[in-house]
């Protein structure tokens, strides 16, 4: 863990401090567990942009993919009534063809992702409301799918399978971004897309595969919004979401150029998103001011993050110039 | 020979600027130790010295950036115990760095105008562009611009650029233009154009402090020779002492014979390795290119900047694809569609700019080396971080890289020691084809021998090395043969019995050689 998610944490944990002094309600098993289970959906989404984010890119469709996706996925399962394993194997597969045609505009034809995304943010949205009229998708009365239910709003031992779901998902996607080639890849190629080119590295496949990995995480939480919800209105659902993801990795240190950034810390943003969210409700706050406390914590984070490294910058160029010259002596 | 012998000093001119007993300590150690010089109007100073010896520490004193702990700068007759920044530009001393500060967006009268622009009347406040380039053509012509003041800087070659720089530092009336390591990156033709500048500005009275890996330049245009070495004034050369052998002594203190060595072959060349036929490349699209690289053999590649060299690099590289044209590795077919298809059939780059393409600044030394043959360094595609770390401290040893650990940010190191991890990552794996792109621009002496050395025993083990250079002497002292791009086309190769900077020249600018 860095020194950066050790931070995070402390003030997640003096955060949670607080609140549980003033209102003690915030530690009962109930609040607990929805928090865990919010920080579940949110979190697979957000570890999803963390990749796009590390090559240097940014995914804003993500929210209309929510949408669109969870929408589907019920109106499978409901309406047209295919078994749920297959649908939620088609709509995984969706989510990542929508990650290969974003990635494959972005590398082949040279788009921007902030113009790929925001395009796609706008289409999937429109095709959500479309498919539905402009309706609701949900669940007729006496519909059960136990064994879908119970892995998506279930509990094990008193946890919400969600973020147990999480939980899993994280320590996979830990293993891939700080353990494998490709994480290496990824990692250089956010810091240096031609010098990692240079090096041999076919930098086009690797930021694919991270636009793919993104959209299949965001069709994975796709399913557990749209079954924690049970009923989708296209118009609203999954609204902003892609701005929770990228503050949860904005929060955990990742850099939108690229290149910088930890899975660790991206859980945590995520984390601290949620109990910020949670606060507002126990602290009596109106919730009306809800994103205005989220945009300031976000700011004020990143404020004290970014004075920090330009003194940290500030004094390894000390150092380097003190080691600099003085190997230069001794040579 | 020293600076306080009075019969070197003797001159009726009071000196422009004078430097007496400079000190200056970083924590634990002693960056120069009682430094004193000269510069006398209209005296051009070559300013030489390794990498580390002191120099940038004396540029940022001239400069105010840093002031010396003790000792005295006389500028113009005004003592100070240090400089700053306006003080320095107040008095007229200006800089032009080898990293160029110029706008590509803008043109070259708004370069040299920047911040000074001449305004119309008028409460807006809008710049006059008349008048501006008005003001900026007779700059131009005094540094011997053949281009005009509304051409925009990205238009430019490196040189031109230079000429920018140099006439910005006329506009505000400089009295002494530090040159830093000015034609590290030019070509032999644009490089004398750039030592003409020099000459004019010191027909005007104004001196030059000209700093220089490349002795043969300090020999020809300057009237001093300052050697630093370890922070101390190691010596100063007269103009009729000036010469290679005796800078080479004084900076390093002992001589160098690595060069000499380095240009012996060992073996007469083998078959060829590379052979590239009728390929055409973005810069000259309609100009096809023959050239065969043989085992065993160092094959210079000279020419003119923008002569189509990089470009020809960069398709052999598959970085850029080829109009039409065919490869053959080996006398075997050969398809590139990226630089890994290049790097998985053994043909390397060391590319030109060593910052943005050759190394990850940010990553550490193994990190670099184990990037383009990670998944040798793996085992079920989990990076094994001590086999990353055994193959960079063979590396490491092997090529002297010097650093505390191959776990060190590569972006610490010095240029030398940079530019051999980009050597190392690729010395690592099996080169068949050694491309190497100005491998030795802005490095100091003593690394650019080890340079030379490795790529001699590159090619001693049977690799073919293309080595792309615009130092007239590494290119005669290090190559087997010689081959001259003249506007995207192969204009001669010269063997050894051949090669004379004339024979260069002349084929560099589409002439046939002697």
């Amino acid at each position: 863990m860095s020194k950066k998610d050790l931070g995070l944490l402390i003030l997640i944990l003096v955060v949670g401090a607080v609140v549980a002094i003033i209102n003690p309600r915030f530690l009962l098993p109930i609040n607990l567990a929805n928090t865990s289970n919010l920080i579940g959906l949110f979190g697979i989404l957000s570890i999803g942009q963390a990749f796009v984010i590390i090559t240097g890119g940014i995914e804003l469709s993500v929210g209309s993919v929510v949408a669109l996706l969870g929408t589907l996925f019920i109106d499978f399962i409901a309406v047209r009534e295919m078994e749920w394993p297959l649908a939620f194997v088609l709509i995984i597969a969706l989510g990542a063809i929508i990650g290969l045609m974003h990635g494959w505009l972005i590398t082949r034809l040279k788009l921007q992702p902030f113009v790929v995304t925001l395009c796609g943010l706008l289409i999937y949205r429109g095709v959500a409301r479309f498919y539905t009229a402009d309706g609701t998708a949900g669940f007729a009365f006496g519909q059960n799918f136990p064994e879908l239910e119970f892995l998506t709003a279930g509990r094990s031992w008193g946890v919400p399978n969600s973020f147990i779901a999480l939980i899993v998902i994280a320590v996979v996607m830990w293993v891939v971004l700080h353990r494998s080639v490709f994480g290496r890849y990824l990692y250089a190629i956010g810091k240096n897309e031609e010098a990692a080119k240079y090096s041999g590295i076919r930098t086009g496949r690797i930021v694919i595969a991270a636009y793919v990995i993104c959209g299949v995480l965001t069709a994975l939480s796709a399913i557990y919004f749209a079954m924690y919800t049970r009923s989708i209105s296209p118009a609203s659902h999954g609204q902003f979401y892609e701005l929770y993801a990228i503050a949860a990795a904005v929060l955990g240190g990742f850099s939108l150029r690229g290149g910088e950034g930890s899975l660790i810390g991206v859980l945590l943003g995520t984390v601290l998103l949620q109990e910020l969210q949670n606060l507002v409700n126990l602290l009596g706050i109106p919730s009306s001011l809800n994103f205005a406390v989220m945009g300031g914590v976000i700011l004020i984070g990143v404020l004290v993050d970014q004075q920090w490294g330009v003194f940290r910058a500030r004094r390894r160029m000390l150092e380097a110039t003190r080691k600099g010259v003085a190997g230069a002596a001794a040579e | 020979m020293n600076y306080s012998d009075p019969s070197i000093v003797a001159s009726a001119d009071a000196p422009f600027l004078s430097l007496d007993g400079v000190r200056k300590t970083y924590p634990g150690v002693v960056a120069l130790d009682g430094f004193s010089m000269e510069v006398r109007p209209g005296e051009v100073i070559g300013l030489v010295g390794e990498n580390g010896a002191g120099k940038s520490t004396l540029m940022k004193i001239l400069g105010g950036v840093t002031r010396p702990d003790t000792g005295t700068i006389t500028v113009d007759g005004v003592a100070h115990d240090g400089l700053t920044v306006e003080a320095s530009i107040g008095s007229g001393i200006a800089f032009v760095h080898q990293e160029l500060n110029l706008f590509e967006n803008l043109d070259v009268a708004a370069n040299i105008f920047f911040g000074r622009e001449p305004l119309r009347a008028g409460p807006l406040k809008l710049v006059d562009r008349a008048r501006l380039r008005a003001q900026a053509a007779p700059l131009l012509k005094r540094v011997g611009a053949n281009f005009s003041a509304d051409t925009p800087v990205s238009a430019l070659s490196l040189a031109q650029q230079q000429m920018v720089e140099i006439a910005k530092a006329l506009s505000i009336k400089a009295r002494l233009v530090i040159l830093d390591e000015p034609t590290s990156s030019l070509p032999i033709a644009e490089t004398d154009k750039l030592l003409g500048v020099i000459k004019a500005l010191k027909a005007d009275g104004i001196s030059v402090i000209f700093i220089s890996h490349r002795l043969h330049e300090v020999e020809r245009v300057a009237d001093r020779v300052v050697v630093l070495r370890d922070g101390m004034l190691a010596g100063t050369l007269p103009k009729s002492a000036i010469n290679h052998d005796q800078m080479v002594k004084l900076m390093i203190g002992r001589m160098l014979k690595e060069r000499e060595k380095a240009a012996e072959s060992a073996r007469p060349p083998g078959s060829v390795a590379l052979s590239v036929k009728a390929i055409r490349t973005a810069a000259y699209p309609d100009r096809p290119v023959d050239l065969d690289v043989r085992h065993g053999e160092i094959l210079g590649l000279a020419g003119l900047v923008g002569s189509g060299r990089t470009e020809l690099a960069r398709v052999l590289f598959g970085i850029d694809r080829s109009f039409g044209g065919s490869f053959q590795l080996d006398g075997k077919d050969l398809v590139l569609g990226s630089a890994a298809d290049a790097v998985a059939n053994g043909i390397f780059l060391v590319p030109e700019d060593r910052k943005l393409t050759g190394i990850l600044l940010d990553l550490s030394i193994a990190q670099n080396i184990s990037l383009p043959n990670l998944p040798a360094h793996s085992r079920r595609s989990l990076v094994s971080a001590s086999a990353e770390a055994a193959t960079a401290e063979k590396q490491k040893t092997d090529l002297g890289i010097r650093a505390p650990s191959v776990q060190t940010r590569t972006g610490t190191l010095s240029g030398g020691n940079q530019q051999k991890v980009v050597l190392a990552k690729w010395l690592a794996m099996k080169p068949k084809v050694m491309i190497l792109d100005e491998p030795t621009r802005g490095i100091d002496i003593g690394a650019k021998a080890e340079i030379y050395g490795l790529m001699r025993a590159l090619a001693d083990a049977g690799v073919a090395v293309l080595m792309i250079s615009s130092d007239m002497e590494e290119v005669i002292g290090v190559s087997d043969r010689i081959a001259v791009m003249h506007e995207g086309q192969i204009s001669g190769i010269l063997d050894k019995d051949r090669f004379s900077q004339e024979n260069v020249l002349l084929l560099a600018v589409g002439k046939q050689p002697k």
